[in-house]
């Protein structure tokens, strides 16, 4: 009887990625349950808190040239509660940025998850490569404590026409390591978060692939030089217009 | 404009606004110190509450903090006081009103009648003089009754909001969860989930779903798909069977267009959802979302602290009389509550001013991954809540919202409480949960395939 309703509630549990518990008897939350929780905040707390491996990500990017940068958040204190601090360069970093021009500026940057950043960074720059092969790429610049408009100005003072930031999304239970993709035309100090494509959920969890986000960015970067923009006026129309009329 | 000062430490601080003054007095938080409000110094923090409390409530009716000119939340919170209500504390300065709180005199039935008289920028002002336990202790005192097919807000009893979200809104891991929470007695405040895609077929689908549940199991719930109010006007003018519509607000004409809405349109929803008159035992439609920091983050503060701003949100919430409002308070994130001791201190004001204000006020007890918070300082936040007599609270499967990505109570959390203070659900839900042998009081374990069949569950 025990066994029937145990298989019956777990393919209950099989229809959704929640914490769903079935248990008729109620009661507290067996301890099992609750060191699942605390291991998967612990991860999340873990990716938001420790350091990117840079020397990893490095050695992932190979003999392309880079740029090692940091924001004005001196720490992952200062960072968390001042954002505004994590969109800019520190005046040290900004001096070293060269005037490189490349058709595209990639930033990489922490943001909340040094786990998304050496798991995906180094493969995405990878699979950009591949899915833009005339496109000139820069230098990769690699940021700490930095958030999605620190690229802006980096690709600003590289006098580089669109900006793609590679960035750790905040990590939930489930996923810790999810990368997030955003593409800036004519990025500048203060263009808002409404002028840019986003491409999140970069992850191995059932996420987008590393080649499947490539293609889609470079789907959008080639769309914003033909409208010279990004954001709410650039939508992902592929293979829309090859769709059967439904009259 | 007048300057304020006061002393502290044998020193002398100056205020040059009252906005200032009230950012000054406000306990420290990260949303304040990030727009360059927040006190200097512990001292001039405390200086600030002593200049607080000699000020004459009557003040905040001829200060604006916010332009009355330009701003229609200011100039709805001003046209509609009322100076009869305000009669008997209207001598009394922000000090007094504190003391006048904490007194027996203050009971029920007064707070009740004071209510319509309070602007939440007095509301505010007095919580900034306020210890946690006073903010407990008043709003303990006050009862907001709200009513649909469901009566929430009595005394001796906690509601709960089932929030059953799903990362793709699967219909069948939809109802899995539901069926978790009611297995656990929650989900008497409202069935409500957060959708994935906001397209309105997919809104009227989720509706249509958890109305047949109702109807199927002869349920006494409300549902609510928390899409923006637009949408729902939308799903009513097309027949869809929408018990609450749903919107966040905040306490700025800026902040709320950034949230796509106006005082007209909010009016407009809860004109359409209560010409529908699927309430049973009473009318109250609004279902209303709010959250310290939300200007701020939409650069629409005026230079006013989060707290006040917040409770000019409540100011708006009235307006329509609503069925739920909660405070979504740790979800914001560290740029503006940084850390348990933040969230739970913000928690406690935004209760005890909504209730204040005469809102049948929730809270969403929750926290996001970056906040330095867990499950311990939830747990310490429902016990303080449950004191405090919130009329609701939001549960999720295990505490772990998967579609959203934050963390908020679970349903044994609930029970806990109930358990624990001795808190019942709402009555009509708790007649049903005992006609469905779900109650405290069941006479078996309840047949998990047979309620997974009846629901449709496919397993």
């Amino acid at each position: 009887m025990t066994n029937e309703i145990g298989s019956f509630a777990g393919r209950l549990r099989a229809l959704t990625p929640a914490r769903v518990r079935l248990d008729p008897r109620g009661g507290a939350a067996p301890l099992s349950a609750v060191l699942d929780f605390q291991a998967s905040h612990a991860r999340a707390r873990d990716a938001i808190r420790q350091p990117v491996d840079w020397a990893a990500v490095k050695a992932g990017l190979g003999d392309r040239p880079l740029l090692e940068l940091e924001s004005r958040a001196p720490d992952r204190d200062t960072y968390l509660r001042r954002p505004d601090l994590g969109r800019r360069l520190s005046p040290e970093s900004l001096a070293r940025v060269p005037q490189a021009k490349p058709d595209l500026a990639v930033v990489i940057a922490d943001g909340l998850s040094g786990f998304a950043v050496a798991h995906h960074a180094a493969a995405m720059v990878a699979a950009l490569e591949a899915a833009l092969p005339e496109t000139d790429l820069g230098p990769v610049a690699l940021v700490r404590q930095g958030r999605v408009a620190i690229g802006d100005e980096i690709a600003q003072a590289m006098g580089a026409p669109l900006c793609l930031m590679l960035i750790g999304e905040r990590p939930g239970l489930s996923v810790s390591d999810s990368l997030g993709a955003y593409l800036t035309w004519a990025p500048r100090i203060g263009t808002p978060d409404s002028a840019r494509n986003c491409v999140s959920n970069i992850h191995g969890k059932g996420g987008l692939s590393h080649r499947a986000a490539a293609e889609l960015i470079a789907y959008l970067a080639g769309r914003a030089r033909e409208i010279g923009a990004t954001g709410v006026a650039l939508k992902d129309e592929r293979g829309q217009a090859a769709l059967p009329s439904a009259e | 404009m007048p300057v304020y000062s006061a002393s502290a430490g044998g020193e002398t601080y100056r205020f040059g606004s009252l906005a200032r003054l009230m950012a000054a007095a406000t306990p420290r938080r990260s949303g304040d110190e990030l727009a360059g409000i927040a006190a200097a110094s512990e001292g001039e923090r405390v200086a600030a509450r002593y200049a607080l409390a000699d000020l004459p409530l009557a003040e905040f009716l001829n200060e604006a903090l916010v332009p009355y000119e330009t701003d229609e939340v200011t100039r709805l919170i001003l046209d509609s006081h009322d100076r009869r209500a305000f009669a008997p504390v209207a001598a009394m300065t922000v000090g007094d009103l504190r003391d006048w709180l904490l007194s027996e005199a203050a009971d029920t039935a007064a707070l009740a009648r004071l209510a319509p008289g309070l602007t939440p920028e007095m509301a505010a002002a007095v919580s900034k003089l306020m210890r946690n336990q006073d903010l407990v202790g008043v709003a303990r005192k006050i009862e907001v009754v709200s009513r649909f097919r469901t009566t929430l807000g009595l005394k001796g009893r906690i509601a709960t909001r089932l929030q059953p979200n799903h990362p793709a809104d699967d219909l069948a891991g939809i109802a899995v969860a539901v069926l978790d929470g009611l297995l656990q007695g929650t989900g008497d405040a409202v069935i409500g989930i957060n959708p994935a895609s906001d397209s309105i077929a997919n809104c009227t689908g989720i509706l249509e779903a958890l109305d047949r549940l109702r109807q199927d199991f002869a349920m006494p719930m409300q549902s609510c798909v928390l899409t923006h109010v637009t949408n729902t006007i939308k799903i009513i003018e097309a027949g869809g069977p929408v018990d609450l519509p749903f919107q966040s607000i905040a306490g700025t004409e800026a902040a709320n267009a950034g949230f796509g809405v106006d005082l007209a349109v909010l009016a407009e929803a809860n004109d359409a959802a209560r010409s529908l008159k699927r309430g049973t035992v009473g009318d109250n439609v609004m279902y209303f979302e709010t959250g310290q920091g939300a200007p701020l983050s939409a650069d629409a503060h005026h230079g006013v602290d989060q707290q006040t701003l917040e409770a000019r949100a409540y100011g708006v919430a009235r307006a329509y009389d609503p069925f739920l409002v909660n405070t979504v308070v740790g979800f914001i994130g560290p740029e503006y509550l940084y850390d348990g001791k933040q969230v739970i201190r913000a928690a406690l004001e935004d209760h005890f001013c909504g209730k204040l204000l005469g809102l049948p006020m929730g809270v969403d007890v929750c926290y996001t991954n970056h906040v330095e918070a867990d499950q311990d300082d939830m747990d310490t936040l429902m016990t303080l809540l449950a004191a405090a007599g919130v009329n609701f609270v939001i549960c999720v499967p295990g505490a772990d919202d998967v579609m959203l990505s934050y963390q908020t109570l679970a349903f044994e959390d609930a029970a806990w409480l109930r358990r624990v203070f001795g808190l019942r659900p709402a009555p009509e839900f708790e007649d049903w949960l005992a006609a469905m042998d779900l109650g405290p009081a069941r006479q078996a374990l309840p047949d998990l395939s047979g309620l997974a069949g009846r629901m449709g569950i496919p397993a």
